[in-house]
């Protein structure tokens, strides 16, 4: 006999009310995306029309073609935030690699102490602290750049970095370096030979939560230091289907899952990961 | 033993880039606010120092009321958010066939950019043509159009709701986590001595979440307090200010009015209330965590 089956088998009402118990849930976090997407396929006159009608009648793929025409610029847009997202993780990771490193195998007087300083950090949304970035991002000459862009960004994707990070080599057996050092390797080399490698699911998580987080803040950021289009990131790049008199709407929702596809078929892939790092920042404690 | 010098040296050559970019980026910026809120900065040339006079403004103003409104607003989004996040982990939780791909399915809101979920909110909530407002009509429970985002009361509650959407993933998939982290030969035992699915429910999960719960209260209650993108982009904290957060209110005045010194004053006051939540949390993560080996 065995329990954990036994234990875990549910009487049909309970199934019943389980599922329906998750219908309702995701129903409120995909409605958005359903509604989005059939958006995408009415033609403008069908939305722009009493009484709402949910499914389009005579719908196509052609807003995913007009798209392209009415904002030439899309493509680039996508690029952007591409470009911005990638050379804010990559700088990231070079950042945060070291530090969680040191984090999780060195005590020293003040460690704890700087620990929690980085964690501090993570309170503080870049929306506090816009203006004296404003004015620094003028002095160092970034503004209306890709660098106005990257250079905050980075700054806030730190702490919970370093976190996630420290907290998966720390599960790393000590015993591992402590072989290193003790056959003569210099700390350099047991980081890069030795402990490197092991992390290396954990990095690649870090990696995809700090991609996640850039692609997502890049909206205020370029809302307030940049002001050229071309180099303007898909968040704010989607406002190009405002037009003057009325949203395009149904191309506006084009756009977004056409800017948002490369993205989610990356993260779909790499789900499995995720979950786990989130997981493994969770149950710490 | 004692740390060997060169070990500690290494260690921080190894803190150093990131500790030097976070002190450039973060923190003079927070000293830079601090010091501007005591002047008049704005496009002009020159400042002056004004002493006090950017807070005495904010506390004569309408600034009161907004701080109300910041904490109205951020203690009902992270309440809703705990209460759907939760009862999502639960379903999720439930050994029944198709959980995986459940549980894939309540991740987009988190991992697609915030701006594009929000301009999928903002064609529902369109008055003449929105889904919420067609269904409404639809169904016969209102008369009219209903435009969420063109009346206080209404926009309030569309703003609250699409912050929930966006934060419910999180939540979702921590309390998740830490319904697993539940030795499962708790509910063996239970299960042995006959107790009932509610019944272990109430007496093992329940009590075994608070911990959790609590942590990721104050988490969302920081990461709510911040919330910028989905009022911007929903309301510019309009109509008439209804819908205008401490957040909302610092960026109108300071990149908008681009009167620096008064916007640094509002900004400096986020960053008291941010640090007190802070604090807290530190505190009362600390304390659940030396509880936990009682």
């Amino acid at each position: 006999m065995s329990q954990p089956a036994m234990i875990n088998r549910y009487r049909w009402y309970e199934l019943i009310g389980i599922y329906a118990g998750i219908f309702l849930f995701l129903s409120f976090i995909l409605a958005p995306f359903v509604e989005g997407f059939l958006v995408s396929l009415k033609p403008l006159s069908l939305l722009f029309s009493s009484p709402y009608r949910f499914w389009p009648e005579n719908g196509s793929f052609e807003a995913y073609r007009t798209m392209w025409v009415s904002v030439p610029g899309f493509a680039r847009y996508i690029f952007n935030s591409f470009l911005i997202s990638t050379v804010v993780t990559v700088v990231v990771l070079l950042l945060v690699v070291p530090s969680a490193y040191a984090f999780a195998r060195f005590k020293f007087r003040g460690s704890a102490a700087l620990l929690a300083a980085f964690l501090a950090v993570n309170m503080f949304s870049g929306a506090v602290l816009l203006i004296p970035l404003f004015r620094l991002m003028r002095s160092l000459g970034v503004l209306n750049t890709y660098f106005a862009m990257i250079v905050p960004g980075v700054a806030f994707l730190i702490p919970s970095a370093i976190w996630l990070l420290r907290t998966y080599m720390m599960r790393i057996p000590r015993e591992l370096d402590e072989a290193a050092l003790v056959d003569g390797a210099s700390h350099i080399y047991t980081l890069c030979r030795v402990i490197l490698p092991i992390a290396m699911p954990g990095i690649a998580v870090v990696a995809i939560t700090t991609f996640i987080g850039s692609y997502a803040q890049q909206f205020i950021f370029a809302l307030t230091f940049n002001s050229k289009t071309e180099y303007m990131p898909l968040p704010i790049g989607l406002y190009a289907y405002f037009g003057r008199q009325e949203v395009v709407w149904n191309e506006l929702m084009a756009a977004s899952f056409v800017g948002i596809a490369p993205a989610v078929i990356v993260i779909f892939y790499l789900q499995r990961y995720l979950v786990s790092g989130l997981t493994a920042g969770a149950v710490k404690q | 033993m004692g740390v060997r010098r060169s070990t500690v040296i290494f260690a921080w050559i190894l803190l150093l880039p990131a500790v030097l970019y976070v002190t450039v980026i973060v923190a003079y910026p927070l000293v830079d606010t601090f010091v501007l809120s005591f002047t008049n900065a704005s496009l002009k040339k020159t400042t002056n120092w004004v002493g006090t006079a950017n807070y005495e403004k904010i506390f004569n103003g309408t600034f009161a009321e907004v701080i109300v409104r910041t904490f109205v607003w951020t203690t009902f989004s992270v309440a809703i958010k705990m209460i759907i996040g939760t009862f999502g982990a639960l379903m999720l939780n439930a050994a029944v066939p198709g959980r995986a791909l459940f549980r894939v399915l309540t991740m987009p809101p988190w991992i697609v950019p915030m701006a594009i979920g929000i301009f999928m909110w903002g064609w529902m909530y369109n008055g003449q043509f929105g889904m919420i407002s067609g269904m409404l009509q639809n169904w016969g429970l209102v008369d009219g159009p209903v435009a969420f985002l063109a009346h206080g009361s209404t926009a309030f509650w569309a703003t609250i709701i699409t912050d929930v959407w966006i934060g419910v993933p999180m939540v979702t998939l921590y309390m998740l986590a830490s319904m697993q982290a539940i030795p499962q030969d708790l509910y063996e035992a239970a299960w042995t001595d006959g107790a009932g699915r509610f019944y272990r429910f109430r007496r093992i999960t329940l009590p075994l979440l608070v911990p959790a719960m609590i942590t990721m209260s104050m988490l969302s209650l920081i990461a709510t307090f911040n919330s910028f993108d989905i009022i911007w982009i929903l309301t510019q904290g309009g109509p008439n200010g209804d819908t205008t957060t401490m957040i909302i209110d610092t960026y109108r005045t300071a990149i908008g009015s681009k009167k620096y010194g008064e916007g640094a004053a509002r900004a400096v006051l986020i960053c008291i209330f941010l640090s007190i939540f802070c604090v807290a949390y530190f505190r009362v993560t600390h304390r659940l965590a030396s509880g936990e080996h009682r």
